[in-house]
Order: C-alpha cells, then structure tokens, then sequence
C-alpha cells in the first residue's frame, strides 16, 4: 500500500500489451539503461519535442511486487523518466516527467495460452506527456515484439463499474456517484452530469444485488434503469438515449476514452482485476 | 558547443583571410582529443609520422587556397596528391577548425570541377570544431550561386550533419532569414527545412513565415518536411498557427520493415562473465538483416535468428520460407498477436478517424494476401479479423482486399463458419450489384479451392499419424465443406432469380459447380453433392450456348465420379468410410432424364418428374401454339442451339432459304453433332458422348441414355 501511494489520484491512460517476448523480470535496471539510451538518441534525431532546454532524461524501471491478483500473474514493471535540468546541475532536482506501468491482475486467461518464452503483462497505464509515451512504447515494441493499443472502456463496461464500485464500502466519507452522459447529433453538444448521493446509491444497490460477492448483467441493467427513470422523471430526459462516458466514485473514476483514476488503494487490485480483462479482450 | 581551449597555447581566433595559415601548427602541439591531458616534448615515431602527416596537409590546405580556376583533376597530379591528402586525413582524424574556411571556400566557389567540390565536401570531418565563420563565408557562396545546384545541395547536408559542431550559432541564428529565403526552389527546400528546424526559436517565427510555409504546402501539397516545420512552429507559438496539423503522421506502432540491426538477442543476451549487456552480440548467429539471396538462407539456416518484430517478415521471401521450415510455437505467436492487433486497429471501418488512411490499409491487406498466397495457407490472426470486421463491412471498402483474404480462411472442423462468415456475406450479396455477386461467387470458388488442396496435402500425413482417427476429422471436414457448397448453392439460387438469370452470373455459379463435381476423383474427397434444381434448370433452358455447354460438362464429370465411387464401392471387400447414398444417384438421375429429354430426345416435358422440372401437361403445351410440341425441343430447336442450327443450314445447303430445321435428321443429324463440336462445345460433346446410347447412328428417336 506504501509503495503504490504515488499511482493514487493520477490520471492514467490505458493501453493493452499483447504478450512480451523475451522479457525478464530479472534484468529491469538494464533495460532502463537501454531505454534510456533509446530516449537520448532520440531526442538527437529531434523526434522527442523541440525547443527549450536540454534536458537530461533519467531512467528508472523497476518492480511492483505487490501489484499482481496471484502468483501466477507477471509482477507489475514500473517505468518513469525523470529530468534533471542540465543548466542547474548543483540542485540535482529530479523532477518526474513521465510514468508508465505494466501490470497483469488475474490474468489467467491469457497466461495459460502462451508460451514460456512470453510474458504476459497485458495492460498498460501512463501518465505524462504523449511525446514520451511514444517513444517507450516504440522502445518495447522493438525490443520484445509486442504492440500497444488504446484502450477504450465501452458504456456498458463503465455501467459495470458504475454498479460495482457504488456497492463498495468506503471508510471515509464517500464521494458521490458522478455519471457523465454525452448527447450526440446537436449543434453544440452536450453532457449531463448526474450526481448521485453516495449512500442513496448504494441503498439502492443493495436492494437489487441478490448474492454478495456476485454480479450478473441484469443486476447492473436495474440498478442503471432505476437511476435513469429517477433522471426522467425529474427532467424529462431518456439518459438511456445517449451515451455514458465517464463514471466518477470514491473509488476510482474511468472515461470512455480509455483514462482511468484510482483513489482508494485498497480496492486498487480489484480495479485492475477488472481492467486486465477489458485489455485481455481487446487481444484476443 | 564550447570551443575546447588548449592548457599549452592560447589559440588565435581564426581569421577569415585563406592566407593565414600560422595557426596549424598551433593547432599541433595544442593537443586535441584531450585538453587535460599534457603535451609529451618529445617527439616518439607517432608523432614523427604525425608531423610529416601534418606537414601534407598543411601543403594541400595552402595549395588548395591558392590554386586558380578550372584547374582539372584527371591530368593535375599534385592536385590529385594533395584532395587524396586531404581526404585520408580527414578520414582517420578530421580536419582542424582552420582547414574548413580553406576548403568551403574553394568548393563552392565553383573554381573547380563538382567532382572534386564533391570529394572535398564529403571530406569535410570535423576533428573538434567547425569554426562558425567558416560557414558564415560558405553561405554567402551559397547566395551567389558560383558552385551548381548539387553542390549546394551537398553543402546544406553537410551543414546538417555536422550542425552541433559549429561552436558558435549566434550568427547563424542572424542568417536564419537567409535560409528561409531558400525554400523557393524545390530542390532544396527539403534540406533547407531541416536546417531551420535546427535553428528555429522563438523568436524565428514570425507571421509573414508562417503565411510562406503555409502558400508553399498549398503550391505542393502535403509534405513532410513542412509540416514538420510547421509543427514547431506551433510548438512555439500556437496562437499564431491556427491550422491543425495532422497527429501523427505514421503511427508509431506499426513496424514493416527490418532495421538496421534488429535481432532480439543482441540486445538483450547477457554476458555473464563480464556482467554487462553486449549491445553488438558476437555469437555465432547470422545477422538477419544481412540475409540477402537464398543461398546464404541455405548457408546459415541452422543459426539465423527472426527480426526482432516479427512483422517485419511479411514482406521478406527468404524469411517467409525460413519461417516454414521452423517449428516453433513463438514465432507463430508473436506473428498471430502483432498481425491481429494491427488488422484490428487500423481497419478503417471499425475505427473511427480511421476512414483517411484506407490506401496505406488496402495496401497492407494487400500485403497479408500476398503473403498468404506464398505460404500457400492462411493466417489464423487474419481469420479473427475477417469475423470480427464483415459484420460491420460495407462491401466497398478495400473490396477486392477482404474477398481475397477470405479465400485464405483456413479448413477446420468447427461450426463457426455460418455466424461468423456466411451470415454477413449472405447480407452483403443479396443486397448488392450483379458484380459484387459475381466476386463473392469468385471468391467462394477460391475458398473451396484452397479447402480442397489442403485436405490433399494433409491427407497422406493424416493416414499415417494415428493420433487423429480417420472417422472425426475427415467427417468434421466433410461436413465444413457441404455446409459451404449447400451455402453457395443456396445463395446462387436466390441471385438468378434476383439477377433473372443473368448469364454472367451464371456463369460464375456453373465455375463453382465444376469444382465441385470433380471433388472425388480430383481430390479425394468423398462428398458427392449435385447442383440445386434452382441452379440446374436455368442453367438447362439458358438461352445462351456457353451456360449449356459448361453444365454438360459438369454432368459429364458427375457421372464420372458416381461411376467411381459406385465401381469402389463395389470392388472393395471391407466397407468404406463413406458410401454415397442412393439418394445422390436418384437426384443425378431425374436431372440427367430431364437434360437428355431437353436435348436428345425431345421428351422433355413428359418424363421430368422433378418438383422444379419440366414437366407440362398437353393441353398446357397445346396453349402455346408450337406445332408438335413433343418434337419440338431438343439441340436443334433449343433456344441455345437454334443458331447453331441456323448456321449449318446456311453451311450446308447455302441456295436453300427456308430454314427448314426439321432437316435436321438421320444422317445430317450426325454431321450437325460433328459440327457443333467443331465450334468448340467441348462440354457438350463429352456429355452426349457418355451419357447418351446410340442405339443405331441412323435413327436418333431410339436413343436412349444410360442410368447409373
């Protein structure tokens, strides 16, 4: 919980990584100094953003034991590139530019096809500037033959998570159930966004989930049919009409674009249970 | 870059004059790799031979700053002497900062041939510096144009290359409206754009540049090099470039071409004794990006490592056939995952903002089935991606890419295929043109095909493994292709009378048909499957030879391989896998009474007893006015034929105006067959052949036909 303190209240975008060839979870600190070789090279052939000052990139990859559903899932690898301003060089502040995370939460499903020589780590956050982003994803997708993809979060898989985080229990006072709903096909378009009281929600929730522990589709399909009809009978709108994009709770909040932001750490792996099997189907 | 400053002696700055050439020998004893490092007094052999080096090139540098014009290099030793000189040198280790002025000079002073401007530019290697004046002077050469284009164009390349050698910019920087004044000409305005690109700041981007960049990308179009340009542009001053520039010109995840060096294991093979990575792997294994001719494939086939992304294969003959040789699951794998990703994310229907690249997607497509047809069998990751995008497809789109690429759809025994294929193509066909009908019946050929040479293939390595059972997987298989040829059959029903039996479309179906009545002996599948009546009667009463001809044919074959498979059937002792039932030789029958009815002996509207057939009452028959109907229709008087007939008339009795068809008879029956042959119906001649018993050649009312 330490450790992952700092992946909290970031905004990540989400990528899902097919299979990794090759890779060892043994030789991380050389493939920092790879990459950043990689990174300076780059930035010669002035592909890396122009202008401004020259900046020193530093390279750090590392492990996150922790962050895994079972023995069985690949240890998450955290990669981050952090500056240090060559012009002040006795401060030595490092400042963080980028991070990036492979991670694989019960991920069984996808492990247990591939072979030895693979290594299965099938979902991908980063948070900095996309200039960065590109360049470590064409540093791995060299090196080790995967590819990278967005990953987008459909409405019904943020209904899921709409459904599923509400009937968490938070320690703290909860924030509320924020759902934001994109209108299409106006001239200006439009988004609703619809808060729930934290505690009204999961009332409600507990009234239709049957077993603990057990979702089933229909459940979601009620608990979001209540909430919508409670929305048309004050406002005379159908939300079923238009689209979800963002589902915003204490614990975490995702956009359809493929962002997502974690705020509670205790229900972190839970979430990424949940995101492995979203990237998991976009490979397969 | 900081001018490296000497501990021994102070250097001059250098003087623009081509004279003065005191400072070499500054330059010499100054030390030049490592400033820290002390100047030995004495002087070893390696000095001796440095000096007498140096001394050269001091003699090349004051020949070169005096020699005058056109002075030619073919018969001019000491010029040949000293450019050789000048080039060693150079190469070993680089130029001093006061040899540049010397020899940018005379190279774009055009005083001598642009061989030589061209060998001195190349020679240009910095050893430390590259003194700013030096280029300063250069440019103004390059204002007055004295040297050609080319080697001006080799002037800004150099420039480009050695741009974070120059030790000083600041004046460089005062030119940048210089270097922009040379966008105009279209030679150079790609280099001249990099160069800027090097020296933009914030305060090089004015308006009046930016409207420039902006007229010439209008006068030629979308160019890389400018937009580049005007990216940082905007990258600096985004309020003054309101356009919106394209993201990302080439995605940066997707990769087909094998880079310089790109194995896997070179980077990556730790070396345990010195415990530090070797980036440039000695190893005993072939470099892949080196494998040139077959021959060396041959050679080094033992130690030869894939790219490290394996899509870079796709492209690559040697490697495809390396790929089939080798065994391993991984390869298979990293090709399926890379291939399947891609498909998916660049498919420019099922993304949107994917609809402005679908040249550079038909063109990858494209690419998978050309590969496709080289391995001779189809890719899984492609297979995936065809169920997952024709549910959504247009039909339009990258068209005759995607048909080919289901042509490629691998044979296996799972009842995918109805859902996931024959679903949406059936949507597509029905509501589509004649042509696109015409190309999925084509294309549904080719899939059959393909099946059916694959099963070949397997089917001696099958009888020999004993894992599989010979009952499962070829019953699996004969299953997959029935439902295929039933699909067809079915499809091809609806689109005649959709088409009204069109001929061409006809045609395309009878293609298929003759695959699939040669399916027994041809290919050694046991399956047996006849032609829908909905197929076989308009192909019967078409009014065209060629759809008649091409289904004689095809009957001809069916009989063929019936009278086999009955023949092996009752030759071998012990019972075979599959017996064809009675039902398919009772279906070959009623069509085969009824096209000898049509064709031989005018009894077609009596004896058809097929649902769908021909049979008519008289008092039907009567209504239609046609003076003896019951002789009325046969090759003579077949719509199909009546031309013919017509013709031989006119052949053989050219005075007789009346086309007396009824002529047609006994002997001159015989010499109409003989010249319906002639004309090439070939079909036909093998179908009456074999199917029809000629009991005397005179009388053709007692023919009869054959039932197998």
């Amino acid at each position: 919980p330490q450790q992952t303190a700092f992946l909290l209240r970031k905004q990540w975008t989400l990528y899902s990584v097919t299979p990794l060839y090759r890779f060892s979870g043994a030789r991380l600190r050389d493939y920092g100094r790879l990459l950043g070789a990689f990174i300076a090279a780059e930035k010669q052939k002035g592909l890396a953003g122009g202008g401004g000052v020259e900046l020193d990139i530093k390279v750090a990859v590392s492990s996150l034991p922790d962050l895994r559903g079972s023995d069985q899932d690949q240890a998450a690898v955290l990669v981050q590139l952090s500056s240090r301003s060559s012009a002040s060089r006795k401060n030595s502040e490092e400042k963080l530019l980028w991070s990036g995370w492979f991670c694989c939460v019960s991920g069984d499903d996808l492990s247990e096809r591939v072979p030895e020589d693979f290594t299965c780590l099938p979902l991908f956050l980063a948070n900095g500037a996309d200039s960065y982003t590109s360049i470590v994803g064409s540093w791995f997708q060299k090196t080790f033959d995967c590819c990278f993809r967005r990953l987008a979060i459909s409405p019904l898989n943020l209904s899921w998570m709409a459904a599923m985080w509400t009937g968490c229990k938070v320690d703290k006072t909860a924030s509320a159930l924020e759902l934001v709903f994109s209108v299409p096909s106006l001239p200006q378009p439009l988004d609703i966004l619809y808060a729930i009281h934290p505690e009204d929600a999961k009332d409600l929730w507990d009234t239709v989930q049957k077993t603990p522990g057990e979702i089933t589709q229909e459940e979601v399909d009620v608990f979001m049919d209540c909430l919508y009809s409670h929305f048309h009978r004050h406002f005379k709108i159908r939300l079923s009409a238009t689209k979800l994009v963002k589902v915003s709770t204490a614990i975490a909040s995702a956009h359809c674009d493929g962002f997502i932001k974690f705020l509670q750490s205790q229900y972190l792996t839970g979430v990424l249970m949940l995101l492995t099997e979203l990237a998991i189907s976009q490979i397969q | 870059m900081q001018r490296r400053q000497s501990s021994k002696t102070p250097k001059q700055p250098l003087q623009g004059h081509h004279e003065n050439q005191t400072d070499l020998s500054a330059w010499r004893k100054g030390g030049r790799i490592d400033p820290g490092k002390s100047v030995q007094n004495i002087q070893s052999p390696n000095d001796q031979k440095n000096d007498s080096k140096q001394d050269s090139l001091e003699q090349a540098l004051s020949y070169f700053a005096k020699v005058q014009d056109r002075v030619s290099l073919k018969n001019n030793s000491v010029l040949q002497k000293h450019l050789t000189t000048v080039e060693s040198i150079a190469l070993q280790r680089g130029l001093p900062p006061e040899g540049f002025d010397v020899l940018l000079n005379v190279a774009l002073s055009g005083k001598l041939a642009d061989t030589v401007n061209t060998r001195l530019l190349k020679s240009l290697v910095p050893a430390s510096v590259i003194p700013e004046t030096s280029v300063i002077s250069s440019v103004s050469w390059l204002c007055v144009s004295k040297c050609s284009g080319n080697i001006q164009l080799l002037f800004l390349r150099w420039l480009i290359t050695v741009f974070d050698f120059i030790d000083r910019k600041e004046q460089l920087h005062a030119l940048y409206g210089f270097f922009f004044s040379f966008l105009q000409d279209e030679k150079m305005c790609p280099y001249v754009c990099h160069l800027l690109y090097l020296l933009t700041r914030k305060e090089s981007v004015k308006p009046f540049r930016i409207r420039r960049l902006l007229d010439l990308q209008a006068k030629m179009g979308m160019q890389s090099h400018l937009q580049a340009l005007l990216s940082l542009y905007k990258l600096f001053c985004p309020e003054l470039v309101t356009i919106t520039l394209p993201g990302k010109m080439k995605k940066w995840n997707t990769q087909l071409i094998i880079p310089a060096s790109s194995t896997n294991k070179n980077n990556l093979e730790e070396n345990r004794e010195k415990n530090h990575v070797d980036l440039y792997s000695t190893s005993e294994s072939f470099p892949v990006e080196q494998l040139q001719t077959f021959p060396q494939l041959l050679q080094n086939i033992h130690c030869l490592e894939f790219p490290s992304q394996m899509g870079s294969v796709l492209t690559n003959p040697l490697l495809l056939h390396y790929m089939n040789c080798i065994k391993d699951e991984s390869v298979y794998l990293r090709l399926y995952y890379w291939m399947g990703q891609t498909l998916q994310e660049e498919c420019t229907w099922c993304v949107a903002d994917n609809n402005q690249y679908e040249e550079e997607f038909k063109d990858f497509l494209e690419t998978v089935y050309k590969t496709e047809c080289f391995l001779q069998e189809g890719f899984s990751s492609c297979e995936e991606f065809l169920y997952k995008s024709l549910p959504l497809w247009d039909g339009f789109c990258c068209r005759s890419q995607i048909l080919k690429l289901v042509s490629w759809i691998p044979l296996s025994s799972s009842s995918e295929m109805k859902s996931h294929l024959y679903d949406p193509l059936a949507q597509l066909f029905f509501t589509s043109s004649l042509y696109f009908k015409c190309s999925v019946l084509e294309t549904l050929k080719e899939l059959l095909q393909n099946w059916l040479n694959w099963h070949m293939i397997h089917l001696d390595s099958e009888f020999e493994s004993e894992v599989y059972s010979l009952n499962t997987t070829l019953s699996g298989l004969v299953n997959v292709v029935a439902e295929l040829i039933h699909f067809v059959g079915w499809i091809s029903t609806v689109a005649l009378r959709l088409e009204n039996n069109a001929t061409f479309l006809l045609y395309f179906i009878l293609d298929f048909y003759e695959t699939v009545c040669d399916m027994y002996l041809r290919y050694n599948l046991p399956l047996l499957i006849m032609p829908p009546a909905g197929v076989f009667y308009p192909a019967l009463l078409s009014m065209d030879s060629v759809s008649l001809n091409q289904l004689c044919y095809i009957m001809y074959r069916y009989r063929t391989n019936l009278v086999a498979a009955k023949e092996n059937e009752l030759s071998k002792k012990k019972t075979l896998q599959f017996k064809f039932s009675s039902q398919i030789y009772q279906e070959y029958n009623q069509y085969i009474i009824a096209m000898v009815g049509c064709l031989w002996t005018s009894r077609a509207f009596q004896k058809d007893i097929h649902p769908q057939g021909l049979r008519m009452d008289d008092e039907l028959l009567k209504k239609t006015a046609v003076q003896e109907f019951r002789t009325s229709f046969n090759i003579v008087y077949h719509p199909a034929m009546m031309g013919y007939a017509v013709l031989f008339l006119q052949q053989a009795w050219p005075d007789d105006t009346t086309f007396d068809l009824s002529l047609i008879k006994g002997k001159r029956w015989n010499w109409y067959l003989e010249y319906l042959y002639a004309q090439g119906l070939k079909g036909l001649k093998v179908f009456i052949e074999s199917s029809i018993n000629r009991v005397s050649q005179a009388s053709h009312s007692k023919a009869g036909n054959v039932q197998v």
